[in-house]
């Protein structure tokens, strides 16, 4: 063998972080042309392994090889040098500029000081014909699809010749159809003899379209195995350590009264001059866990926002448990209502108070934790011990750990712990399960459904196929603000689903 | 080893000692920028700067002039609590430096020309300082104008106003407001015994443990309270405070009229002590509420390390008039302890360095830890 057959390898790579062995003698081996999965649970290590890679942390031991030959990564720009490059899970692209200027953005070719697009042009047009990468150089960024905008950070990578391609977590933000059009273009890729490196935790992409697939596990190499010799229950029990169920174990619902009711619903968009949520109606009854259905960025967010109180409607009226709450405060909605945001660091949590404070976030001014105006500290750790036991949040010093030492699964635990505990009629869970790793997922999807089953609303707002499909009872979808379908779970198929999603379909819903 | 790392990895331990790298370094800066204005007596004059009180050899003088350092320490203390407070909400709260006039012009005001006692002048400086604050709140919290720009225009505003209102109550022969102690004795703060302890130091009142029981309680309130747990959760995550229902413009506003209060408050405390007087033609803002800023961060953001942040400061500035004028300017004197105040600033630096290197130490001998 005078020519090694691997494109990168990263041999005994272990990198540590105070307190913690993030990577534990890891070995990745990226053959010439090969799409090769990278599957493991939040915090096992995935994104440290792609930072050492990429130049970005530099490992106390190991080696990294390209073509053989051992090579330093010491930054980014060491990495690109070596043809490898990345499409980070959120894109770096400026939202003002045009997909060429994008694509061009830090090499660009100029003659006298003056930019030369014409050559670029010539060779994005043929990299985009070579691989079936559709997009139109001169549109602005903020004006095309997550799609498109993730084609052209491909574009990218290929137009500086790049023969190592990385793709952290790619399919989170697309649609059924995109990502189908992913796959395919990562199988173009791959033909042409680039070699692929996918990091994701949904197995059945890594079963549609990789040729190998390493699996970490708390900072540790469990092993690699070709996709052809293996299926989805065997890459889950690599994954977790223990068996999983990957699908929801849930009985009918029986939906009782309507706790929840919005009535012509109109939210002001923060960003343009329309409304970001356009005359919506719907109801959420007791029992039943009615799902919003959609791709970011339809107005979910906004609906969110108005419901729980965080922005005022624009128009219409929300009832909640026969109360008109339309002009309440949050904390007068918070009596019966309990939210887990969206975004957990932005709404959810104090990431500087310990996780006692964060747990009585919701309930600190009530009088088991408050007496003349001063905090009870005892009923607070006590408390806060409860749903640390009760809800398995796991943390470094317990109770007083840091909320922002945590990782990200424990922090929503710690979350969904705090809001599920307190009084509530109607829960609002909010992409619950967003960059969590299977086990916590069937976890929180367990949680879901016990709130349905001990009678309580639930309007849950998700983004995951997968998740709507298994979890709610009823689906909503909303595009462009408004709802334009609702679907029943059982006699729908992804595939319908993501045509309405894609405002391809619509109906309208009835109330 | 185990425990030394834990003890250097404590947040306090790490402020204690990133505070005394800032001093060390300050005056480093200082001694050198002595050394080019006159390097044969430099180093004699960064000693006289840091001997202040001590370059008396009487110990009788000696605690004197310990008292007149406390006296100053004092406004100090409390112009460094107001920004501290209002820092732990988000706000960064320059207006402390008119406050402080605001307070010092409500207080003379209410003792010169209604001859208050001085329970009732205080209190004067409470409501101006509460009120000048207030402004800068609700101009925050309703039309969103940033604190710092407001604050600053305040400054100016109440520095003017303060003028024209002490010039009411001057004496005819000079800029100076009237002296409390011929005009109004029973607006001088009382001692209770204190100033025996001074050597009789006329002006040492119970103003002085009153501004450490307020850093005091200024802790409790952040630390043990209901109000703390809510402005720190503000300070530490506007957003989520909101989420947990808040009320965001109530806690900025009130924040700010208790910053007020407190570098008011302090004003009174230093001109209702009859050290020194208002003059009424000053066309700059004091810079205690500035040297407050550099107190609160040399303290660590901490009440009670202000406590000690605000002496140090104090004791340098007043360790600066001793320097000797023959050679040095007054202007240079001002000019070296302003120098090492500003480097007092940069305690956050010295603690992220300091922070920065424990962990690339601690990189190179970590042991593994269960992750979960």
């Amino acid at each position: 063998m005078s020519e090694a057959p691997y494109a990168v390898e990263m041999l005994h790579i272990t990198k540590r972080f105070p307190g913690i062995i993030a990577n534990d003698d890891i070995t990745l081996q990226l053959k010439r042309g090969e799409i090769h999965a990278l599957l493991g649970e939040n915090g096992a290590g995935k994104s440290t392994l792609m930072s050492v890679l990429f130049g970005l942390y530099q490992a106390e031991e190991g080696e990294i090889r390209k073509d053989g030959k051992p090579v330093r990564i010491m930054n980014p720009n060491d990495a690109n040098d070596l043809g490898i490059g990345m499409v980070h899970q959120h894109f770096k692209l400026v939202q003002c500029f045009t997909v060429l200027d994008n694509i061009i953005l830090g090499v660009e070719t100029t003659r006298n000081g003056l930019l030369q697009k014409e050559e670029a042009r010539k060779k994005v047009r043929a990299l985009s014909d070579k691989y079936g990468l559709a997009v139109d150089p001169d549109a602005k960024i903020e004006d095309i699809t997550v799609g498109m905008q993730q084609r052209t950070e491909i574009l990218k990578m290929l137009y500086r010749d790049n023969e190592i391609l990385i793709f952290d977590e790619p399919t989170a933000v697309l649609t059924p159809q995109e990502i189908d059009e992913l796959m395919q273009i990562m199988k173009n890729l791959a033909h042409e003899g680039k070699s692929i490196l996918f990091i994701s935790h949904k197995l059945n992409e890594i079963m549609a379209v990789a040729d190998r697939c390493s699996v970490l596990r708390r900072g540790k190499y469990i092993g690699t195995v070709n996709i052809a010799d293996t299926n989805e229950q065997e890459l889950s029990r690599m994954m977790v350590g223990r068996d999983v169920q990957l699908v929801v174990d849930k009985g009918p619902a029986a939906p009782a009264d309507v706790v929840f009711e919005a009535k012509n619903v109109s939210v002001a968009s923060k960003t343009h001059g329309t409304d970001a949520v356009k005359n919506v109606s719907f109801n959420v009854r007791a029992g039943e866990i009615v799902c919003i259905a959609g791709i970011d960025g339809n107005g979910q967010t906004e609906l969110v926002y108005g419901i729980t109180g965080l922005e005022p409607l624009k128009d219409g009226s929300l009832t909640l448990c026969g109360k008109d709450i339309t002009k309440a405060s949050i904390r007068e909605r918070a009596g019966q209502m309990s939210h887990i945001p969206e975004d957990r660091h932005k709404h959810g949590l104090v990431l500087d108070y310990s996780l006692e404070y964060n747990m009585v976030l919701q309930r600190y001014y009530e009088p088991e934790f408050v007496r003349s105006g001063f905090l009870r500290r005892k009923p607070i750790r006590e408390y806060a011990n409860r749903l640390i036991k009760q809800f398995d949040v796991r943390s470094g010093q317990g109770a007083v750990t840091t909320a922002r030492s945590m990782s990200g699964g424990n922090q929503q635990k710690a979350i969904i712990a705090r809001e599920l505990d307190k009084k509530h009629e109607l829960l609002v869970a909010v992409q619950p399960t967003r960059g969590l790793d299977v086990g916590a997922i069937e976890y929180i999807h367990k949680q879901l459904v016990a709130e349905r089953d001990a009678g309580k609303a639930v309007l849950l707002v998700s983004l995951e196929l997968e998740e709507v499909m298994n979890v709610s009872d009823r689906i909503l979808v909303m595009y462009e603000g408004e709802i334009v379908g609702e679907l029943d779970p059982k006699t729908t198929t992804t595939e319908e689903l993501g045509l309405y999603m894609a405002g391809a379909k619509r109906k309208e819903a009835h109330e | 080893m185990k425990e030394k790392k834990s003890l250097l990895q404590h947040s306090g331990v790490q402020s204690v000692l990133a505070a005394v790298l800032c001093i060390l370094f300050g005056l480093l800066i200082g001694y050198l920028v002595l050394l080019a204005i006159h390097p044969e007596t430099a180093g004699e004059a960064i000693i006289t700067i840091v001997r202040n009180y001590m370059n008396y050899s009487a110990p009788a003088k000696q605690k004197m002039y310990l008292g007149n350092t406390l006296i100053k320490t004092a406004p100090l203390l409390m112009c460094a609590l107001s920004i501290n407070f209002c820092y732990k909400t988000g706000l960064f709260n320059i207006g402390a430096a008119g406050q402080y006039v605001v307070g010092a012009g409500a207080s003379l005001y209410a003792a010169l020309a209604f001859h208050l006692p001085w329970y009732v002048c205080i209190l004067f400086a409470i409501l101006a300082g509460g009120l000048w604050g207030c402004l800068v709140g609700l101009l925050k919290a309703y039309a969103n104008v940033n604190e710092v720009i407001s604050g600053i225009m305040l400054n100016w505003i109440g520095l003017y106003l303060v003028n024209m209102l002490l010039g009411t109550v001057k004496e005819s022969t000079s800029n100076y407001t009237l002296k409390l102690r011929s005009e109004n004795p029973s607006a001088l703060i009382p001692s209770m015994g204190l100033n025996e302890l001074f050597m009789k130091n006329k002006n040492v009142t119970i103003a002085i443990p009153l501004a450490v029981i307020f850093a005091i309680a200024i802790w409790v309130v952040l630390n043990k309270t209901k109000f703390g747990y809510e402005i720190r959760a503000t300070g530490f995550n506007k957003e989520a405070a909101r989420y947990a229902g808040m009320n965001e413009k109530r806690n900025i506003i009130l924040t700010l009229i208790i910053g007020g209060a407190l570098a008011a408050l302090g004003a009174s405390f230093l001109y209702l002590s009859g050290i020194e007087e208002w003059s009424v033609t000053q066309s700059s803002v004091p810079g205690m509420g500035f040297n407050g800023i550099a107190a609160t961060f040399l303290g660590g953001l901490d009440p009670i390390g202000t406590i000690f942040s605000s002496y140090f400061i104090q004791h340098i500035t007043s360790g600066g008039s001793y320097l000797d004028k023959n050679i040095y300017p007054s202007q240079v004197a001002d000019l070296i302890t302003s120098i090492i105040i500003y480097l007092c600033g940069f305690v956050l630096f010295f603690k992220t360095t300091l922070n920065g290197r424990l962990e690339r130490r601690n990189k190179s001998t970590g042991k593994e830890n269960e992750k979960s």
